[in-house]
């Protein structure tokens, strides 16, 4: 549907895009880190895709870049869609993984940088209130890393129960 | 003497109890949807004296946990039924309140007897009305007996069991 914009994308940010595709009709590029904040913007202003329909992160434990964030956008004018991923190291035992909010250019982002945030670990730098939205505050780790045992709880409470 | 007269006493008062209860629902899962059927006319849990759901848990004694309890909810669980007036006695409703059901993760109260003390399990996923009054029945019988955990405790009983297992005394639970 919108190989014309993957293709301006890529004529626009030649160096910003490390890989596209359009395999079965989604049209996606993976750019860089640095230049995500510039590649949205254009998207949003330039391009037309005024709706974020979501953001999530995915986590390719073992593979590097380990951490994918995955933002998809829509243009509500003409019904174009467009995914954009970005790859994310970790460095070992240093700063998580870090990627711009783009929560400024999309309010909805607000939350959905939170859930990747509070599943996944990820910092996105610039957010206005980056807070766990789904677990509790006292919980330690991020239970979506592939790393996180599945089913290891951390209780908040637990009743006594040696008494029936 | 006296204690025949008492016992007599706790047989009208538990007479009477198990045909007014009062429920709150603590719904927060697909078991809300048959909690609903059971309540509405065609099933009718009103037949066996518990028509009034209390949405709030000063006015209610019997605690229907319906539903997936995650470890975030689990306090407020339990303050919902701490703040329940006595004598109060807890269902749970479908399998994931009894045991967590199919949920075997890092969010979900394996049952929310890790938290509270349950008189009945209702299995089912989610149990089909009958199942639902099946255990409302059981729970009449308990109260009946005097077997249920808030009685068993009045009684001192649990703290008996408890030293009968391993010789050594604990304080009473509050839970």
């Amino acid at each position: 549907m919108s190989k014309a914009d993957l293709d301006k994308l890529v004529a626009q940010f030649p160096g910003a895009v490390v890989s596209s595709h359009s395999n079965f009709g989604d049209d996606t590029a993976v750019v860089t880190a640095d230049q995500l904040k510039d590649v949205m913007r254009y998207l949003r202003d330039t391009a037309g895709f005024d709706f974020l329909v979501n953001v999530t992160a995915v986590d390719y434990f073992g593979r590097e870049p380990r951490f994918e964030v995955v933002y998809h956008l829509r243009s509500m004018a003409t019904g174009n869609r467009l995914r954009i991923k970005v790859g994310l190291h970790e460095e070992e035992g240093g700063p998580s993984a870090e990627v711009a909010t783009v929560s400024d250019l999309w309010p909805t982002a607000n939350w959905q940088e939170r859930e990747a945030y509070d599943m996944f670990g990820i910092k996105f730098t610039g957010h206005p209130d980056l807070r766990r939205i789904l677990m509790y505050e006292e919980f330690i780790g991020h239970p979506l890393r592939k790393d996180y045992p599945k089913e290891q709880r951390q209780p908040l409470i637990r009743r006594d129960y040696s008494l029936g | 003497m006296a204690e025949s007269y008492t016992t007599r006493l706790d047989d009208a008062l538990n007479w009477a109890r198990k045909y007014s209860l009062f429920t709150y629902p603590f719904v927060t899962a697909c078991c809300g949807m048959e909690y609903m059927a059971t309540a509405a006319s065609k099933y009718d849990i009103a037949r066996f004296g518990a028509e009034f759901p209390r949405f709030s848990p000063r006015q209610a004694d019997l605690l229907f946990v319906v539903g997936t309890i995650t470890e975030r909810q689990a306090p407020v669980l339990h303050r919902i039924w701490m703040q329940m007036a006595e004598p109060k006695y807890v269902v749970a409703f479908g399998v994931c309140a009894s045991t967590g059901g199919f949920y075997q993760n890092y969010n979900t109260v394996p049952g929310c007897d890790q938290v509270i003390p349950v008189d009945v399990y209702i299995p089912g996923c989610p149990p089909r009305p009958e199942q639902v009054l099946d255990g409302l029945i059981l729970l009449q019988k308990k109260i009946a007996e005097a077997t249920t955990w808030v009685q068993r405790r009045d009684r001192k009983e649990l703290e008996l069991a408890a030293q009968s297992t391993d010789g050594r005394k604990r304080l009473p639970v509050v839970a």
